[in-house]
């Protein structure tokens, strides 16, 4: 190490930082792309495209698209839809898988095994294949609310969240992650006298920092990006979600522009998500230091 | 007994005012997203609720591209409105699945309608439509000119030498990327729509139209087969591109890619504005006259409407020349009735469309009428952009055959 | 693991009990009525009556049958040669009414090779398309699994070093996977444009117009690889995120044991990282071949399965049947038919990775 010169070293560095520039340039193109197409009008957009023109904000540059998307759909409508599905489905499916997950690998009970293979098994099926079935089901559920018992979930946020709680991959991905958790400290807790939800929530929880960014960012991929459910479930515009709403600007004619903008503004709640998650995901790994 | 008064009042009030209220009335539309589609249709409502007291319609509008979809999905969960709309080529089905009854509207209200706005199914009506559309070729006078070709008329359309005549000397000019834009890029019902009438021109068709019973003979017979082959020389000898970019379709007839497009007239005040020399011309003669494809979007009454009357009662109220104009002046389509079309500018005589709604009337022929459709459609796509893309014609079209009649035969003959 | 002197079913069935319910509601219920369709002959929309036809469904997807086809002879007896090879009679004359065969009624070609001297062996499928879109999920699955968890795996070694700057790299590689796959399909579409497309402006710029024009999804040899190749750029980061939160749960403590025995950076991979990797490397492999088994949204967006069957997959068959075409008791028998494939595969996997403790 110490034979290494100083001009070595920065060429060293300079070397690593051209690798990460390259391969950064890759992964991004379509997303400048986008966002640049989103300010031009259709007619240049489609001139744009084929040529280095299509990642500057060059010509005849406007926010005209973003206005015009508005007054085409309730974009803001969909766009609170979909967080809020998404948001109360990721915390729910976070808090009730991990539990799953915790009472597989920790708690010694009867039947733990068979219902874990089965739980596994089914996150082989697809979800279109049981898509019809499950409208049939939905549409005949009982409901609880306010004004008593009523039946039938359609237009409704919770026919949107409830089904999508609890799945196979996430109680999957926490049960990988647990096992390779220290497991004497939890024998020791017990030893000690501590219960499984105080075990739970005050050792193995914060351990699990990146394993909850995971899994949430897996699940909130899956849910933002729903399309064939809610389109089957909600006749009412307002309780439409993004991906059914990308449908409103596939006219015959296709107003590319239109699509660009609404396509950049449906991405940036996930863009934003991921972000807020990453700065967690790092502050849990740096606060609880590495186990093993 | 104040309070007992008053309370018996309110009730009596309350009673009364509900026995005036308006029965509501559900309608879905395909329009979402669509300004100007959506402005029309909820002014008519507007209208309809504001001239009489015992209905109210309520609009819930969907996508165009998932609106199929929804109607299937809310008829599986029991959930379907009073008032639908239906795209003409799939009203067989959903009459025969049950999901719409018969439109009772008044038959001389419709007397000199369009026939391909009339959605009869077994006979009867099911739904009726505002507007219809057609397609033309599109190119422009000059070139025509210099290309020294003649004019064709719907009386007098080109032959199938004259067309192929017209691609290759547009080809030969070097003058354009391709010779004809016919919408490869537009994937879905486009196909039937636009590419099967060329079929039936040739004589062939996607399924036997006497019985409904088989495609056997009419999808493979020696007037297919010619069809195919015709079809993929199109694409072989490079006069269209079997793959098309969207934006081309969208834009390219504008930009002078292309010298003849294959274009329906909601699509016809885009090429005008490019070019102000844009003519419109009838479909080809294969052998069996020109074609092109009729109905496009009705109305009409669901299965469950407790209020079929309501429902048929808005429906007729839509049809009124007015709201067929206003129709026709916002999204370029055909007013049903000579009447509306004498009302809108493009397509009164001498109006720079009315040569569509004599293409419609001369040389429209509807879809197949059957359940069926739905799935026949959807196997004549595939066939059609198998052959485009190489595939061997005649097994191909076989295979679409045996497709075809393994659907009709597992729906147990669709009821025909 | 779980402890093991005290049992705990309260609890054990109190944790895991809110998704073993939900899950048995809204999965297991579910496709338990669809394994049933999919011995009915139900259609999405019909006023018919329902009926059993056993495994009709299934015999209408998977039969295949072998056929001898020997080339046509003039009347001399010789083998006629059309350009210096054998001439032979069109399949559709023998499936098609053939009062011998009635049973090849309604099948195709699949694909045919030679057995030795003149005649060839003809592999026919009653539904060649399905066929054709087994052949291409496994293409796909077997090409992505790897090729992605391995660029992943780099990407995260190159990710996870002490560089000023580093989380902003992290973000862009992982960017790809926000965006919606029906929306990164449609922007690669534009790129994959055959004439002025982005992609093959840069190739031709590159070389100077040596590469013509290539229409990347129209030509049925370069549909499914740009296909893969988009699915790969769009998944990877996500993968390398996995293998990030991996690498993180390796103890410091064996690293800096490894450099006080001077070990080589491929040892420190060997002996340190890659053992310490095990259990994200099943779960990577995992979740890498369900998804990909669960190829759609590209082909929807970008080829409809075409050109000539090129890109036809097996979910989007069971999608395109179930619901596009309506046939709701043949798209449940293809989802079926998908899930005991799976199954088989991860039960392989499970067996491949066991511990072998």
């Amino acid at each position: 190490m110490a034979l290494i010169s100083p001009d070595n070293r920065g060429l060293r560095l300079a070397t690593r930082y051209a690798v990460l520039v390259l391969i950064a340039v890759i992964f991004i193109f379509p997303l400048v792309f986008m966002l640049m197409s989103s300010l031009k009008p259709d007619q240049q957009l489609l001139l744009d495209s084929g040529s280095l023109r299509a990642f500057m904000p060059v010509g005849d540059i406007s926010l005209e698209n973003y206005s015009a998307a508005f007054r085409r759909a309730p974009v803001a409508t969909f766009i609170f839809n979909s967080v809020l599905v998404t948001g109360i489905t990721v915390v729910l499916s976070l808090a009730i898988c991990s539990a799953a997950g915790f009472a597989f690998v920790f708690v010694n009970w009867k039947g733990r095994g068979v219902m874990l293979s089965i739980l596994l098994a089914t996150l082989i099926i697809p979800f279109e294949t049981t898509a019809i079935p499950l409208l049939l089901l939905a549409s005949k559920l009982p409901w609880i609310g306010l004004d008593g018992i009523t039946w039938g979930w359609l237009n409704s946020y919770r026919v949107q969240i409830v089904p999508f709680i609890a799945d196979g991959l996430t109680i999957y991905l926490f049960v990988q992650y647990f096992k390779d958790l220290p497991h004497e400290l939890v024998e020791a807790a017990r030893v000690e006298g501590a219960s499984w939800p105080q075990i739970y929530r005050k050792i193995v929880m914060p351990l699990s920092g990146p394993i909850l960014a995971t899994a949430a960012i897996l699940k909130f991929l899956v849910m933002y990006n729903q399309y064939l459910w809610p389109l089957m479930v909600t006749q009412e515009e307002g309780y439409r979600p993004v991906m059914v709403g990308l449908q409103y600007f596939f006219q015959l004619n296709v107003a590319w522009g239109e699509v660009m903008a609404y396509l950049s503004m449906i991405t940036v709640p996930v863009l934003a998500f991921y972000l807020y998650l990453q700065k967690a995901f790092i502050a849990s790994i740096a606060s609880t230091g590495v186990k093993g | 007994m104040n309070a007992f008064k008053l309370a018996a009042s309110v009730a009596v009030m309350a009673w009364a005012s509900a026995a005036h209220s308006a029965e509501t009335l559900t309608m879905w539309y395909h329009g979402a997203g669509n300004e100007v589609e959506s402005k029309i249709i909820n002014q008519i409502i507007t209208d309809f609720n504001g001239s009489q007291s015992d209905w109210k319609v309520e609009l819930q509008s969907f996508p165009q591209a998932a609106y199929n979809d929804s109607v299937v999905a809310g008829a599986l969960a029991g959930n379907l409105p009073d008032i639908l709309d239906v795209d003409g080529p799939n009203m067989p089905n959903w009459a025969w699945a049950g999901y719409m009854q018969p439109l009772k509207i008044d038959e001389t209200k419709i007397a000199n309608f369009l026939p391909g706005t009339k959605g009869v199914w077994n006979g009867q009506l099911y739904s009726i439509g505002l507007w219809d559309a057609a397609v033309a070729l599109v190119t422009r006078k000059s070139t025509l000119e210099e290309l020294k070709l003649r004019t064709p008329t719907v009386d007098a359309p080109w032959t199938k030498d004259e067309f192929m005549a017209a691609l290759d000397a547009a080809k030969a000019s070097g003058k354009w990327e391709y010779a004809l834009d016919l919408g490869t890029a537009w994937t879905g019902e486009w196909y039937p729509y636009a590419f099967s009438p060329f079929l039936q021109s040739f004589g062939g068709d996607i399924v036997d139209r006497s019985t409904y019973k088989t495609a056997e003979g009419a999808l493979n017979g020696d007037a297919a087969l010619a069809f195919g082959e015709w079809w993929q020389g199109l694409f072989k000898n490079g006069y269209a591109q079997a793959t098309q970019d969207p934006a081309d379709r969208d834009g390219g007839f504008a930009a002078g890619k292309y010298a003849f497009s294959w274009n329906g007239n909601w699509a016809a005040l885009g090429a005008l504005s490019a070019f102000e020399d844009t003519v419109f011309l009838p479909a080809p003669d294969f052998g069996n006259g020109p074609k092109i494809g009729a109905a496009s979007w009705q109305f009409g009454v669901s299965a469950n409407s407790k209020h079929p009357e309501g429902a048929a009662a808005f429906i007729e109220f839509a049809l009124q020349d007015k709201y067929l104009a206003d129709f026709s002046n916002g999204i370029g389509l055909i007013p049903a009735t000579p009447t509306a079309a004498a009302m809108v500018d493009n397509y009164k005589e001498g109006g720079p469309l009315a040569v569509f709604a004599d293409y419609s009337n001369k040389s429209g022929l509807v879809r197949p009428v059957t359940p069926g459709y739905l799935v026949q459609a959807k196997v004549f796509e595939k066939a059609a952009a198998d052959i485009a893309n190489g595939a061997d014609v005649a097994a191909t079209l076989d295979a679409a055959v045996d497709e075809i009649n393994a659907d009709i035969e597992k729906n147990n003959g669709y009821g025909h | 693991m779980a402890s093991r002197f005290t049992v705990s079913n309260r609890t054990g069935w109190l944790m895991a009990g809110p998704a073993v319910l939900l899950i048995a509601g809204f999965v297991i219920l579910p496709f338990l009525l669809a394994v049933g369709l999919s011995f009915t002959n139900q259609r999405l929309v019909s006023p018919n009556p329902t009926e059993f036809v056993g495994l009709a469904n299934y015999n209408q997807l998977l039969d295949l049958a072998l056929l001898t086809v020997e080339p046509l002879k003039d009347d001399a007896g010789q083998t006629v040669l059309k350009d210096g090879v054998p001439e032979y009679p069109p399949i559709r004359s023998l499936t098609r009414n053939n009062p011998d065969r009635p049973d090849l009624n309604g099948m195709r070609e699949w694909f045919s090779f030679s057995s030795g001297g003149d005649a060839r062996l003809v592999v026919l499928a009653r539904d060649v398309v399905f066929m054709k879109a087994i052949v291409n999920t496994f293409t796909f699955v077997i090409v992505v699994a790897p090729v992605q968890a391995g660029l992943a795996l780099c990407l995260a070694l190159l990710i996870n070093q002490r560089l000023k700057g580093i989380n902003i790299f992290r973000a862009i590689y992982f960017m790809p996977v926000v965006v919606s796959i029906v929306v990164v399909s449609l922007l690669w579409r534009l790129i994959y444009d055959g004439q002025s497309g982005l992609l093959n402006n840069l190739l031709g710029t590159l070389s100077f117009g040596m590469i013509p024009p290539i229409d990347w999804l129209g030509n049925p040899s370069t549909a499914l690889g740009s296909i893969i190749a988009m699915s790969i750029w769009q998944a990877v980061g996500f993968h390398m995120v996995i293998w990030l939160s991996g690498l993180q749960t390796i103890s410091p403590t064996l690293y800096e044991a490894a450099a006080i025995e001077g070990a080589s950076k491929w040892q420190v991979f060997r002996y340190i990282t890659w053992p310490g990797l095990r259990n994200t490397a099943v779960l990577i492999l995992i979740v890498i071949t369900m998804q990909a088994f669960g190829l759609f949204a590209q082909i929807d967006v970008m080829t409809n399965g075409g050109p000539l069957d090129s890109t036809h997959t097996i979910v989007f068959q069971a999608i395109e049947r179930g619901y596009g075409k309506q046939d709701i008791s043949g798209g449940s028998t293809i989802s079926v038919i998908l899930f005991v494939i799976v199954l088989s595969i991860s039960l392989i996997q499970r067996w491949l990775t066991r511990e072998k403790s």
